[in-house]
């Protein structure tokens, strides 16, 4: 490839804040090339494609397109050097046409009988030339989520772009739509365009890319020909051999089961079934982790549990009693009483109100309980008594129960509400990502409080996306893909295995399968 | 039966002219709305253009004139409500309320200061008054039976912004679905991300819509000081902003829909007026209050999603923030 | 902007300060404009509110009316909820008030008719927001234009019950007959003597709507309601994570609202007019909205608000007297400008403020 690249990077930086997105990335990619970029969530994959699409601007360093030096200020400039986007939550409107889309901020003169008539011509071109068919007059709110991404890849097309940067493009498809999404990209590939593929599926990357570059912590860590290259090799430098922090672990000893979902279906606002018929059970003393890229149906399956989200179909039992969660009136107060803890996934979303003093934050959810009251007032003498034993017990700091939570660090906010949900004595613990954004002593201490909390005998479901993290916690590893359990695993499972199934590569052998591999 | 004929025609001659500026502020509303900044303030910004227009138009005893300060004085509201919503991100409902109580106040204030008559502005001169305009060959027609006093009396007669008005409802749709602007300014009320990840800026997107606003509401308002009377007296607008944010959500925020249901609302009115102490055959005397409170309960029914649903833009009344996605 | 705890006297007295200046600025660029003095006009408005005794007596009245609109619209707020109602909800408890006291003034004493006449009005303002909560909370509609929309219906229904139901018979004022004894509250008046507020009908309700600020702390501060309500308007994700319902706290938060609104009534009806008549409300609910900003929807905020509403009232009617230039509209522009500055423009001064007072500490990390 002694061509001049369709786009180089060189020393790209991007901060927000303390968190350094991007460091020092440097990228070259090839012109008429499918360049796959690949990572875990939170790797700065995204952030470096918003760099190149003039939605953000990099600190430092200097972004090439064709061999010249520019500056992507915003959309407008990246779209006239000839760069298209297709985000992963489609920039579409959804009460207008595919044809209306298509031409927004293309329109071609004041009014729009001659953008219109220009558009629909350009678009049945393109129709032919890389078989993308859509109805331009459809109603794009009506279209499944396949051919609305269809419309923003015409959307890009019909700017002109010759570079066209695709992020996630498959988290919303099926696989047969995602498929057809392939062949749509070999077939503008061959017509020389530059396709930029950002994802977290290796399936994805070994099926269509030319070349990849994988991201770790904000890094750049490797540039590889696929053909050269293989997900054994991909996953472990996209896992990286992070220090693997310690946790001083006895062997489980598991006794009766506590906790039994069976059946569980969820639908999300979309429509989409993001849990499939999910079922496992979790004993007294034993962690189970759920391992999974995010996006896989986690947190939708966390939110089922504890209450939060309707389900379709499904039964939970806690110690014997059973609950029906599609049918009965189940809400988060109910779970709480029936003996579940809830450490939610975003902490700042969910398990906290950051507007809020820390004691008031250390009863949310459990503020109903007689405890706190005082005839009709609540007992905030209590609350805070309380509110102080844990501060002590978690050692959380500053040690005021008065602060607004929004002043504590990620790690002690996250203890607040470890200590809030554990101290409660639940029998089932929910874990959601529990040292999210939280600084390595306080992942110590939570590590330890959550294997102290198994050893106690209680049972503890735990999400996360750090694979590490599963890995020295959990006792049972079940991995999530597409809303499924795709595998189960014992602790201390191999890591590369692990992030095979979890980029969706079916179990035992099947790791070469092509894409379309997957069954109907 | 000639009579009722006639009685037919006055009343919806007067639905006409009470429908106009209901329908100037509704679709000055629209534009605002469409392009996701929700406007409360139409009341404020009509009653500061009624009394701009008032003023102007008595010291320059020019109507044109008055009604350039009209919109100048609404202009110049909208752009406080614009800088509030769009520039500094704030609470759009706030701002509204906060454009009407300082149109409510200034506009007495102003007109007691200078004019001292208790804030209205002096009865305006020849010239300072919107006149009615005769269609021609409305005087040769008059007489002929039925189509004669239909168009003599109902279609001729009527001011230049009635007709403005009416003539600004094909207009707007035109803009809004047949122009580059248009399709730009449905985009940002619905995705304003789209708009921007199109190469669009936002900001600049909505500032024009609430110009747009500005304007039409200062003609609506200079109507009612220059046009259908002759001056400015206190709180002149008695709530037609509000009729017309009623008539905007029962319209769907679409321009047709919007002059049916200022029609709807001025023929209301009118009715109103016309009815107000006589009975109707069969049902007997109607309460005045119950023409009065039709819109306002039409809508709220409406809005509650029993007879349709009304479905705002997606994104009014949210401050446009560029997110980390 | 979220983050950064500013320190209490800054958030609650600093800020409303400034906002405060910016609107009296701008005030005093309008008189300039009329062409009479701002300073002079500060010391009339001032000398005319607190000047005297029965200065006092009318700025504590009107001040009255905005405790009670005021805490309405706080209460409201707490919830993440904007009831512009107040007006209507206000002028249907008025009709509460007068049932109370036309059915008991000539058989019981004042402080018989009292409780009932307090049901009356709080039953009725909450039965009025009551419509445009449960649409809110089971349909999604928009509750600032359902309120709205109360408001005129409102207007009409109380004109129609005035002139064809409630007037004195043979009267074709729109007005019910006058209280007699036992249904009037005692004005401060006759039931103290250390200030002689001269004829200002400062009454009883002004003690009323003091004691109605410390239950709205109780309760919002104090109480597990009160703790719902501001978890579900501070983040409602947060409050169904905690297992709270939304409707539950829209439609009891609004029914306190509307009861608090409809307590105004009091104050103008049975303890000022001592009868019920048309638009006795007069822009009062739509002040509790300035008087809630202003306040920051804090039961002493909003009586400070109140009172410095009241001293506008009061001191605006001095002034458009001494002098004429100034009419008493000036106090609805500088309402007005409040409302601007305080609510609209809230962005406007907060963040350079937010980074005086809290330098060094980094926010807290929020990657995503």
């Amino acid at each position: 490839m002694s061509e001049t690249p369709a786009i180089e990077l060189r020393g790209v930086n991007k901060s927000f804040g303390p968190v350094h997105a991007n460091r020092n990335i440097d990228l070259l990619v090839g012109k008429g090339s499918i360049h796959g970029i690949i990572g875990e969530n939170g790797a700065g994959k995204s952030t470096l494609m918003s760099i190149l699409y003039g939605f953000y601007q990099a600190d430092s360093g200097s972004i090439h397109v064709d061999g010249r030096e520019v500056r992507i200020a915003d959309s407008r400039q990246a779209i006239d050097l000839g760069i298209g986007m297709v985000h992963q939550h489609f920039m579409l409107v959804d009460p207008f046409t595919v044809l209306e889309n298509v031409i927004l901020g293309a329109e071609d003169g004041a009014t729009l009988s001659g953008g219109t008539r220009k558009a629909r011509q350009e678009l049945r071109r393109l129709e032919q030339e890389y078989g993308l068919k859509v109805d331009p007059d459809a109603v794009v709110g009506d279209l499944p989520v396949g051919l609305q991404q269809r419309v923003e890849i015409l959307k890009a097309l019909y700017r002109g772009a010759e570079i066209l940067i695709l992020d996630e493009p498959t988290g919303v498809l099926t696989p047969a739509e995602a498929d057809h999404l392939f062949k749509i990209l070999e077939v503008l590939r061959d017509q020389g365009k530059t396709v930029l593929l950002i994802t977290h599926k290796l399936r994805e990357i070994m099926a269509i890319t030319d070349t990849v570059s994988v991201m770790r912590r904000g890094e750049m860590v490797a540039t590889l020909k696929t053909a050269e290259t293989s997900m054994e090799e991909l996953a472990e430098q996209m896992v990286g051999r992070s220090v693997l922090l310690h946790v001083e672990k006895t062997p489980a000893d598991p006794m009766g089961t506590i906790l039994e979902v069976e059946d569980l279906n969820v639908t999300d606002a979309r429509g989409v079934r993001v849990v499939k018929d999910i079922s496992f059970k979790v004993k007294a003393g034993e962690i189970v982790g759920i391992a999974g890229v995010s996006g896989n149906g986690q947190s939708e399956l966390l939110e089922a549990l504890a209450g939060i989200r309707k389900a379709d179909s499904g039964r939970l039992s806690i110690r014997s009693e059973t609950l029906d969660l599609a049918t009965m009136d189940i809400d988060p107060a109910l779970m709480r009483e029936k003996g579940m803890g809830h450490v939610p996934e975003d902490r700042h979303r969910m398990g906290l109100i950051n507007s809020f003093a820390e004691y008031e934050n250390a009863v949310l959810g459990y503020h109903r309980s007689e405890k706190y009251a005082k005839g009709l007032l609540l007992d905030i003498a209590a609350i805070k008594q309380e509110a102080r034993e844990a501060i002590e017990k978690y050692d959380i700091r500053p040690p005021s129960t008065d602060l607004r939570t929004a002043n504590f660090s990620g790690g002690n906010q996250q203890k607040i509400v470890l200590a809030r949900e554990i101290e409660r004595d639940p029998d089932v613990l929910l874990v959601g990502q529990p040292t999210r954004g939280v600084d390595i002593g306080a992942i110590e201490f939570i590590h330890k409080r959550l294997i102290e909390l198994r050893d106690e005998g209680k049972a503890i479901l735990l999400v996360s996306v750090e694979l590490d993290e599963i890995r020295s916690l959990a006792d049972r590893i079940l991995v999530m893909f597409d809303g499924a359990i795709v595998g189960e695993r014992e602790a201390g499972a191999d890591e590369t295995e692990l992030g095979l199934l979890m980029a969706g590569v079916q179990d035992q052998g099947a790791a070469s399968g092509a894409v379309a591999g997957e069954k109907a | 039966m000639l009579d009722a004929y006639q009685t037919l025609i006055l009343l919806l001659d007067s639905t006409l002219r009470l429908s106009t500026p209901l329908l100037l502020a509704c679709l000055a509303g629209l534009y605002s709305e469409r392009s996701g900044v929700v406007d409360i303030g139409l009341e404020g910004k009509m009653l500061g253009a009624a009394f701009g227009a008032g003023a102007v138009a008595y010291l320059t005893s020019n109507a044109w004139l008055g009604l350039l300060a009209g919109i100048g004085v609404a202009v110049g509201l909208a752009l406080i409500h614009g800088f509030a919503s769009i520039t500094n991100r704030g609470n759009q409902i706030v701002s509204g309320v906060a454009i009407n109580f300082l149109a409510a106040g200034l506009t007495v204030l102003l007109g007691q200061a200078w004019f001292s008559q208790g804030g209205r502005t002096p009865t305006l001169p020849q010239g300072g008054r919107f006149g009615e305009v005769i269609l021609p060959g409305a005087e040769a027609v008059r007489d002929v039976p039925v189509l004669g006093p239909l168009y003599s009396e109902l279609i001729s007669g009527h001011n230049i912004l009635v007709y403005l008005a009416f003539a600004a409802v094909p207009l707007t749709w035109w803009i809004l679905f047949r122009t580059r602007f248009g399709l730009r300014l449905r985009a940002v009320g619905e995705n304003p991300a789209a708009v921007d990840t199109a190469g669009i800026s936002v900001v600049l997107l909505r500032y024009r819509a609430v110009v747009i606003c500005g304007i039409l509401t200062g003609v609506a308002g200079s109507y009612l000081s220059i046009a259908q009377s002759s001056g400015f007296i206190r709180d002149m607008t008695a709530g037609k902003g509000y009729i017309a944010l009623a008539a905007l959500i029962f319209a769907k925020w679409r321009p047709v829909n919007a002059m049916y249901a200022c029609l709807l609302f001025g023929f209301l009115d009118a009715m109103a007026i016309r009815l107000q102490g006589k009975s109707i055959p069969m049902i007997g005397e109607v309460p005045v209050q119950v023409f009065q409170t039709l819109p306002y309960i039409l809508t709220v029914i409406l809005l509650a999603g029993f007879i349709g649903k009304a479905i705002p833009p997606k994104a009014s009344g949210v401050p446009y923030l560029k997110e980390r996605s | 902007m979220s983050a950064g705890q500013l320190p209490r006297w800054v958030d609650y007295g600093l800020i409303p300060l400034i906002n405060l200046i910016a609107a009296f600025l701008v005030s005093g660029l309008v008189v300039l404009l009329i062409g009479e003095n701002p300073i002079d006009a500060v010391r009339v408005l001032i000398w005319g509110a607190l000047g005297f005794g029965e200065g006092v007596g009318f700025t504590l009245f009107y001040a009255t009316n905005f405790i009670f609109t005021g805490l309405a619209v706080a209460v409201a707020f707490h919830a993440g909820l904007f009831n512009i109602g107040g007006e209507g909800q206000a002028y249907v408890g008025g009709l509460g008030v007068a049932l109370a006291c036309l059915a008991l003034d000539r058989i019981v004493p004042w402080w018989v008719t009292l409780p009932v006449a307090v049901a009356g009005a709080a039953v009725m303002g909450a039965a009025w927001a009551f419509i445009p909560a449960w649409l809110q909370a089971k349909r999604g509609s928009h509750i600032v234009i359902t309120t709205i929309m109360f408001n005129f219906i409102s207007y009409s229904l109380m004109v129609y019950l005035l002139v064809n139901v409630l007037a004195k018979p043979g009267s074709m004022q729109p007005e019910t007959r006058t209280f007699e004894e036992g249904g009037r509250l005692p004005f401060l008046n006759d039931i103290q003597s250390l200030v002689d507020f001269g004829t200002a009908p400062v009454n009883l309700a002004l003690v009323l709507a003091l004691i109605a600020s410390a239950l709205v702390w109780v309760i919002i501060w104090r109480t597990r309601l009160g703790y719902e309500i501001r978890s579900f308007g501070a983040n409602a994700t947060a409050a169904v994570y905690a297992g709270m319902s939304p409707a539950r706290i829209i439609i009891i938060t609004m029914l306190i609202s509307g009861g608090l609104s409809g307590m105004m009534a009091l104050n103008e009806i049975m303890g000022s007019q001592h009868r019920l008549l048309i638009e006795f409300v007069a822009g009062y609910g739509f002040v509790g909205i300035a008087v809630a900003l202003m306040g920051r929807a804090h039961p002493v905020g909003i009586i400070l608000a109140a009172i410095l509403f009241g001293m506008l009232y009061q001191g605006g009617a001095e002034l458009a007297f001494e002098m004429p230039a100034i009419s008493r509209d000036m106090i609805i522009v500088i309402q007005g400008l409040v409302i601007l500055f305080a609510g609209a423009l809230e962005n406007l001064f907060r963040p350079a403020i937010v980074r005086i007072f809290t330098p060094s500490r980094a926010p807290a990390v929020q990657a995503g």
